[in-house]
């Protein structure tokens, strides 16, 4: 069989500072018709930016510098602008990371989705809006006759996903390209959509191209995977061949990443008071209880991970805590001394014992302050350290997070990368020298290697400092690796909680079991087996629902 | 009827043109992509240019005097302007290869980057702010000095009515008109910027209060805003001026003062209304969380954590505002409740010389006198947003 797609020998360059960067440097891969491409690589490997190559389109600022991409005989990078728009949307997809970012608000879905067949002059309205029926049938969307005529916003982020790759299969292409289409949703939803694709891509026997970070998914997913590492590629295989046999020293180090563990602690001794402790909390935003009397203790120098799934108000017991939100019942302890409730109305040296840590460095770091403002400015106003003695010891900070100092100390935080960014996070929560800290998805957001150079620096900080800490995360993989203890949330109530050991052996709660099975593995037969054995009509959302 | 004919041929001779200049570029470059995907549209822009710019040529090079003996003021305008033009591109050229070779190392680093407008912006400036700081020294004739000769004309030609000590001419009763613009830069754009800072210190500070502190705070501050900017702001300012005249004369202070408190008073309700809806989208940001947690008072989040971030949005809003205040006071001066004679100010000599531009078809150089005074004024509102805007495509890029 002919191949459908072939990219040859493909450079790409950006523009910045005046000057043409490469971002791409000699890509080449074939797709043949019905199968599935997995690329995976860190952010800024140009997974995104070739999946885009591969429809002729760039980026502004982006450039196609050199080399070919062959759509069924077609080089889309010297076609008309004509010729693209007749194969764009008809003959090749495209599936976004972020569908509440992609879909046009003010639009019902059902509109957004007879668009392309209708400009294309595929089929007349009426025919797409049943076809869209079918497909959203076909995708296991609840209430399919009736889904497409909401607004976006009236989904869940899970069904507008796959609201999204029913839109792609509209005009039947020959090529999807996927673009991180579950990297935000949680796991339980992710199998939905992870099961949906698969299935629809397989009975229309189209090509695809799969972009994640996440090997386990793409495990499931694809065919054959591409390593990419900066703009090089860095191996291809058959994706068996591939998990199981790695050449690459990269490679090998991508796979390696899930092997870290901490070693179990000794039990905490008899009737030692807790750093924190939670007890009964019932908070309320409004007047909906989204808590109903949580509590559970932390321990001196032990994590506890807190999981749970968007909403079910792990981030809320944090912002308990620090005193964020006050609860409407119950009480905060630190040391066995009861906190103010409103942080307004706690003390400064209350306010230095616990410190947080942000999920997105970004919004957590002020944009227009300097690494040594930011950091000194806990130093100053805690400790009254000033001038040379700040200096120092923001220098014996930036040390411990592993940064050096002298390049670092007058940089903004828009030049640094993401993982530099959560560990200057973690220096400024240091600055206070706390007993405790909170960290709110902290690795979420981030690579697998540099996350997990962080959870290795949070634990060395821990085993040096004996600091506290409450692990806020909805990944399995990061609590297996760092916790101690485990308090599972589900809507606002603790479902389970208990030492990790036995939480990660059976028998577990219902719900806890669920959690637990729908991290994907590196298995490729996992996703099939999952499916087999929970019965096709009741994963992920549906499961819930059942609960 | 024949004008409208005429421009329906023109309109349709180009849109031919466009479609030839689109085919005969896509024959010459051998269907390159610009020509290839070039849309009809931007083929029309292209040849609607070249005619434009054609016309501007064959116009520019008219006779200055008509066969009937008249001025043609059109075509005399027209060529001032272009030079006008040329003259200010090669100054902010030269202004910004001078900025290039002097100074230190950042402000060369500044200028390695800066577009042309910008530099043109800050050039004239800085030639603002000389002449407003050194007035005095630089003016020929005192501001309200009244010489022997009223209504001398421009240009300081005595066969068409000029004198050479007077190259701008004379107003109405007598004073050197150069002279009074020079002035009128220390009076105008000084009191202007005063009140822009003011209004913008009272606005910006109560509005990042209100988006901090929230509550009844913010409620009570944005609806007297509300109420504030609910009355149309010149009858408001025309309103209070009068009021306030009655004080000054009462207090003996001068009506000046009570006029810049005034403007930036109802100026502080727009600030307000920006500074607080920036500073609301801040105030959600992680880092102000962190801050508060970390116990920081209030003055810390204001002017450490959000003014920082606000500073852009602020900065355009500031170039604006500026020359917003600027017209107001010209309006007032206009209206004659703003700047009091005999003191200069641009936007009292605009009024008072005025009916000069009825002359404008048969002495252009009469009709000049009103529209300096108009000119200052439109070159620097002109020239500070070329530099704001510069500012602000400065940070945001930045930002990325």
């Amino acid at each position: 069989m002919s191949d459908l797609l072939t990219v040859k020998d493909l450079w790409i360059e950006g523009r910045s500072d005046e000057t043409w960067n490469p971002i791409i440097n000699g890509c080449s891969l074939t797709l043949k018709k019905g199968e599935v491409l997995g690329m995976i690589g860190e952010s800024g490997a140009g997974k995104s930016t070739i999946g885009l190559a591969c429809m002729g389109y760039t980026r502004d600022g982006v450039r196609i510098s050199k080399g070919s991409v062959v759509f069924d005989g077609i080089d889309l990078v010297t076609a008309s602008a004509a010729v693209k728009r007749n194969l764009l949307g008809k003959r090749i997809a495209y599936v976004a990371q972020s569908a509440a970012a992609s879909f046009n608000p003010a639009h019902k879905i059902i509109d957004q989705h007879t668009e392309a067949p209708v400009q294309h002059g595929v089929s007349g309205r009426g025919e797409s809006v049943e076809d869209g029926v079918e497909l959203y049938r076909k995708l296991r969307l609840p209430n399919p006759e009736e889904i497409g005529f909401r607004y976006p916003h009236q989904v869940s982020g899970g069904q507008l996903q796959r609201a999204m790759t029913a839109m792609a299969m509209s005009c039947r292409p020959d090529l999807i390209i996927f673009d991180e289409p579950t990297t935000a949703l949680d796991v339980t939803t992710q199998i939905e959509v992870l099961a949906s694709i698969r299935q629809i891509v397989e009975e229309y026997d189209t090509a695809a191209i799969y972009i994640t970070h996440d090997l386990a998914v793409v495990a499931q997913m694809a065919d054959r995977i591409k390593v990419l590492l900066k703009g090089d590629e860095v191996e291809e295989a058959d994706t068996r061949t591939m998990l199981s046999d790695p050449q690459e020293e990269y490679t090998k180090s991508l796979w390696a990443v899930r092997a870290f563990q901490r070693p179990t602690k000794p039990p905490v001794p008899q009737g030692s008071v807790p750093v924190v402790s939670v007890r009964n909390i019932t908070a309320a935003y409004g007047t909906t209880d989204v808590l109903h009397e949580v509590s559970f203790d932390i321990h001196a120098g032990r994590t506890v991970a807190v999981v749970g799934e968007s909403g079910s108000g792990k981030s809320t017991v944090a912002r308990c805590i620090t005193g964020l939100l006050p609860p409407r019942m119950g009480e905060i302890a630190f040391d066995g001394e009861v906190l103010p409730a409103n942080y307004k109305k706690r003390s400064k040296e209350q306010l230095r014992q616990a410190q947080m840590i942000y999920q997105m460095a970004d919004t957590a770091l002020n944009p227009r302050r300097t690494i040594g403002q930011i950091i000194g400015r806990p130093v100053q106003f805690y400790m009254g350290l000033t001038g040379a003695k700040k200096r120092e010891r923001v220098n014996d900070l930036l040390n411990q997070i592993e940064l050096e100092p002298s390049q670092y100390f007058n940089r903004l935080p828009s030049e640094l990368s993401g993982g530099q960014k959560q560990r200057i996070g973690i220096a400024r929560a240091l600055a206070a020298e706390p007993k405790f800290i909170i960290c709110d998805e902290v690795t979420s957001a981030l690579d697998q290697l540099v996350a997990e150079g962080i959870l290795r620096l949070l634990a060395d900080l821990q085993d040096t400092l004996g600091l506290s800490y409450m692990f806020i995360t909805h990944d399995l993989a990061t609590v297996k690796s760092i916790a101690d203890e485990v308090v599972v949330m589900k809507d606002g109530k603790v479902v389970e909680q208990g030492p990790k050991t036995s939480m990660f052996t059976p028998p577990h709660h219902a719900y806890t079991d669920l959690l637990l099975s729908s991290v994907p593995e590196m298995d490729p037969d996992w996703l099939s087996d999952l499916l087999k054995e929970r019965g096709v009509d009741n994963i992920g959302d549906a499961a819930i629902n059942n609960m | 009827m024949s004008g409208f004919v005429w421009f329906a041929i023109v309109i349709a001779g180009l849109l031919v043109a466009a479609y030839v200049f689109r085919l005969a570029g896509q024959a010459i470059t051998s269907n390159a992509p610009r020509f290839r995907d070039m849309t009809f549209g931007v083929a029309f822009g292209y040849v609607f240019g070249a005619a434009l710019f054609v016309w501007a040529v064959y116009y520019y090079f008219q006779p200055k005097i008509t066969e009937a003996g008249t001025p043609n003021a059109g075509v005399i305008f027209f060529r001032w302007a272009v030079q006008g033009f040329i003259i200010a591109s090669i100054a902010a050229f030269l202004f910004r290869v001078l900025g290039r070779a002097v100074g230190t190392e950042t402000t060369k680093k500044l200028f390695r980057s800066m577009p042309l407008t910008a530099s043109f912006g800050i050039l004239v400036i800085i030639l603002y702010a000389i002449t407003a700081i050194f007035a005095g020294s630089i003016a020929p004739y005192g501001e309200s000095e009244i010489l022997g000769a009223a209504n001398v004309l421009a240009g300081g030609d005595v066969a068409a009515g000029g004198d050479p000590a007077y190259p701008l001419g004379t107003d109405q009763i007598g004073r050197d008109i150069l002279s009074r613009l020079i002035y009128g830069a220390r009076n105008t754009v000084g009191i202007a910027f005063i009140t822009t800072c003011l209004a913008f210190f009272i606005g910006g500070s109560l509005g990042f209060l209100a988006a901090t502190l929230q509550g009844w705070l913010d409620q009570l501050l944005s609806r007297s805003v509300d109420v504030l900017m609910a009355i149309p702001s010149l009858i408001f300012a025309l309103l209070l001026m009068t009021i306030a005249s009655a004080w000054a004369v009462k207090l003996g202070v001068p009506l000046t003062i009570f006029m810049v408190l005034i403007i930036a008073m109802i100026d502080s309700t727009r600030v307000y209304r920006l500074a607080r809806a920036v500073g609301l989208n801040i105030v959600v940001m992680d880092y102000i969380e962190a801050a508060k947690l970390r116990g920081e008072g209030l003055g810390y989040l204001v002017f450490k954590e959000i003014l920082p971030n606000a500073m852009a949005p602020l900065l355009a809003e500031f170039g604006l505002r500026f020359c917003f205040v600027f017209l107001t006071i010209a309006a007032l001066s206009f209206l004659g409740v703003g700047i009091q004679p005999p003191l200069a100010d641009w936007g009292t000599m605009v009024r008072d010389l005025g009916p000069f531009i009825n002359f404008a078809a048969f002495i252009p150089t009469a009709a000049v006198t009103p529209l300096l005074a108009a000119g200052a004024i439109a070159l620097l509102t002109v020239a500070v947003n070329f530099v704001v805007d510069w500012m602000l495509h400065k940070t945001s890029g930045l930002q990325e």
